[in-house]
């Protein structure tokens, strides 16, 4: 099988800047320089990960692990300072479902504008319009702009249009704590049924038990390093261990 | 975003700059509408602001300098110029264009940061559809314009009417190019947004929009007055000077000399430049967007 992503020796190094005002340089300058300006955080050190195409992989580790940082290099948005990320297929993350709903505008707007956002074509979004509002179960509240919507509602709307978008690759972000017992039942579902179409997972989530029925593979990540690459069950007692 | 085949490997979050936007011209057309539907929100003139606000400007100038001032032409006052109330309101409008086109899309990265940080699109749209949207802005007051150009006897030629569209292009490149360069910067350091605060408010008077270009050659010499003819924005203004204001004159009044065959083709090529140079810089700096916003 092809690898849907290849991660090769990606590090990635933060500025913690905690000012840059002239006001706090010339501060710092007359203390006599003690202390430095800008502190630096190693969020990934050398990390390389293969996954093949249709494969689940869960990215596990505790907060601060590097796990969104490794997601957020996948989907495009940040560079690696050194190492290399390639991708096959159209990637398409649920980072943060709703980032880019905009509270004014009706729930058909946000359809279309999300929908474009996370690559669909205007053609795309008009043929699958029906079954994302179906699937969000928010019927005729579609044409209320989304300010009034529940927090249920607006996450169930958000999530069914990034589960419509159908990229070849998938990134889940630590959403599934999304909407009432039923309906994350329901999204779960659909996330199996993608996996079962050959579709590559990467999730990242803290509810070990929802992980380990999803995923086959674990990545457990400690401050940006690797520690153990293999079956999830394997994965996760060692997160618990 | 990329619409590669199935089949080969890619690198995520490289931009092809303006490339991205043909592809994303959906995403374009969705992010204009959502400005133009969100602007007025709630307000119970809605678009009317458009045209409530220009034109509120256009009158307090106009008392101001063309009535107190003396800069209108009247039976009193010879040396004034004929029309001036069409020669001052073509050039605010194309200044109100550059100016919101401007401020807005030097916001507009840090305002869409939230999207910015969470998913992969091309950064180069919230600049663009910034632009785009004071050019629909810009089309009312241009009809308000026209409006008023008619009843003061207007009747250009295809010329003029060319050299409209000239000077709109040559600001809304530069408006595009400065908007790219410091919205970048304005990630980094938000003085960027300031700055161009007080840019815009120097460019405002530092072209022939309220006053005429004779004026300030007669004080600079023709030294000083090459550059302050090399501004792309007092040459986008002259031309506008030329297809609205001066068809409605005896055509007695002076252009500036050397307007089509120098300072035109100078003006679009200082635009293009600086448009180049923002692209440029936007994508040099985009990379780190996501973990310094």
């Amino acid at each position: 099988m092809a690898n849907a992503i290849e991660v090769s020796n990606v590090s990635k190094e933060f500025v913690l800047r905690h000012t840059r005002s002239i006001k706090e340089a010339v501060v710092w300058l007359v203390k006599g320089r003690k202390g430095d300006l800008s502190k630096k955080f190693h969020a990934l050190k050398d990390v390389s990960l293969m996954v093949e195409t249709g494969e689940t992989v869960a990215l596990l580790g505790l907060n601060g692990s590097g796990k969104s940082t490794l997601l957020k290099h996948i989907s495009g948005v940040m560079l690696p300072d050194s190492g290399s990320v390639y991708t096959r297929g159209r990637v398409a993350g649920l980072i943060e479902v709703g980032a880019g709903f905009h509270p004014d505008l009706s729930g058909r707007d946000n359809v279309y504008l999300n929908g474009a956002i996370l690559g669909m074509t205007e053609k795309q979004i008009n043929e699958r319009f029906d079954a994302i509002v179906e699937f969000s179960e928010i019927g005729e509240f579609i044409d209320t702009e989304v300010k009034f919507y529940s927090s249920g509602m607006y996450l169930r709307l958000a999530f069914s249009v990034a589960v419509h978008t159908d990229p070849e690759v998938f990134l889940i972000d630590e959403i599934l704590a999304v909407g009432d017992e039923p309906f994350q039942r329901k999204c779960i579902a659909k996330i199996q049924e993608l996996a079962g179409h050959g579709k590559t997972l990467v999730v990242v989530s803290h509810d070990l038990d929802l992980v380990s029925r999803i995923c086959a593979r674990g990545v457990y990540l400690e401050h940006g390093n690797v520690l153990f690459d293999g079956p999830i069950d394997e994965a996760v007692a060692r997160l618990r261990a | 975003m990329t619409t590669t085949i199935s089949g080969e490997l890619t690198r995520p979050g490289l931009g092809g700059g303006f490339r991205d936007l043909r592809q994303s011209s959906f995403l374009l057309k969705l992010l204009v509408r959502k400005e133009l539907k969100v602007r007025y929100r709630g307000s119970v003139l809605g678009l009317l602001w458009s045209y409530v606000k220009p034109a509120v400007q256009f009158i307090v100038f106009y008392v101001a300098l063309g009535v107190f001032l003396g800069l209108e032409r009247s039976a009193r006052n010879p040396d004034g110029l004929s029309n001036y109330a069409v020669y001052l309101f073509s050039g605010i409008v194309l200044i109100n264009f550059f100016s919101e086109a401007l401020g807005n899309s030097a916001r507009s990265i840090v305002n869409n940061g939230n999207l910015i940080k969470k998913i992969y699109l091309p950064r180069e749209l919230f600049p663009v559809a910034s632009v785009w949207v004071s050019a629909v802005h810009f089309f009312p007051q241009l009809v308000v314009l026209v409006i008023g150009c008619v009843v003061a006897g207007w009747h250009p030629d295809a010329f003029q009417l060319l050299a409209a569209v000239g000077g709109f292009a040559i600001v809304g490149f530069l408006a595009t190019g400065l908007g790219l360069l410091f919205g970048a910067a304005n990630v980094y350091f938000r003085d960027s947004e300031n700055l161009v605060d007080m840019l815009l408010m120097v460019a405002t008077w530092a072209s022939p929009v309220m006053y005429s270009w004779t004026m300030v050659e007669s004080k600079l010499g023709p030294g000083f007055f090459a550059l302050y003819q090399a501004n792309p924005i007092t040459v986008g203004v002259e031309l506008f000077h030329y297809a609205f204001w001066y068809p409605t004159t005896d055509g007695s009044a002076a252009m500036p000399p050397n307007l089509f065959s120098l300072w035109l083709p100078v003006g679009m090529v200082i635009s293009l430049v600086v448009l180049a140079l923002g692209q440029l810089t936007f994508r040099r700096l985009e990379g780190r967007f996501a973990q310094e916003l």
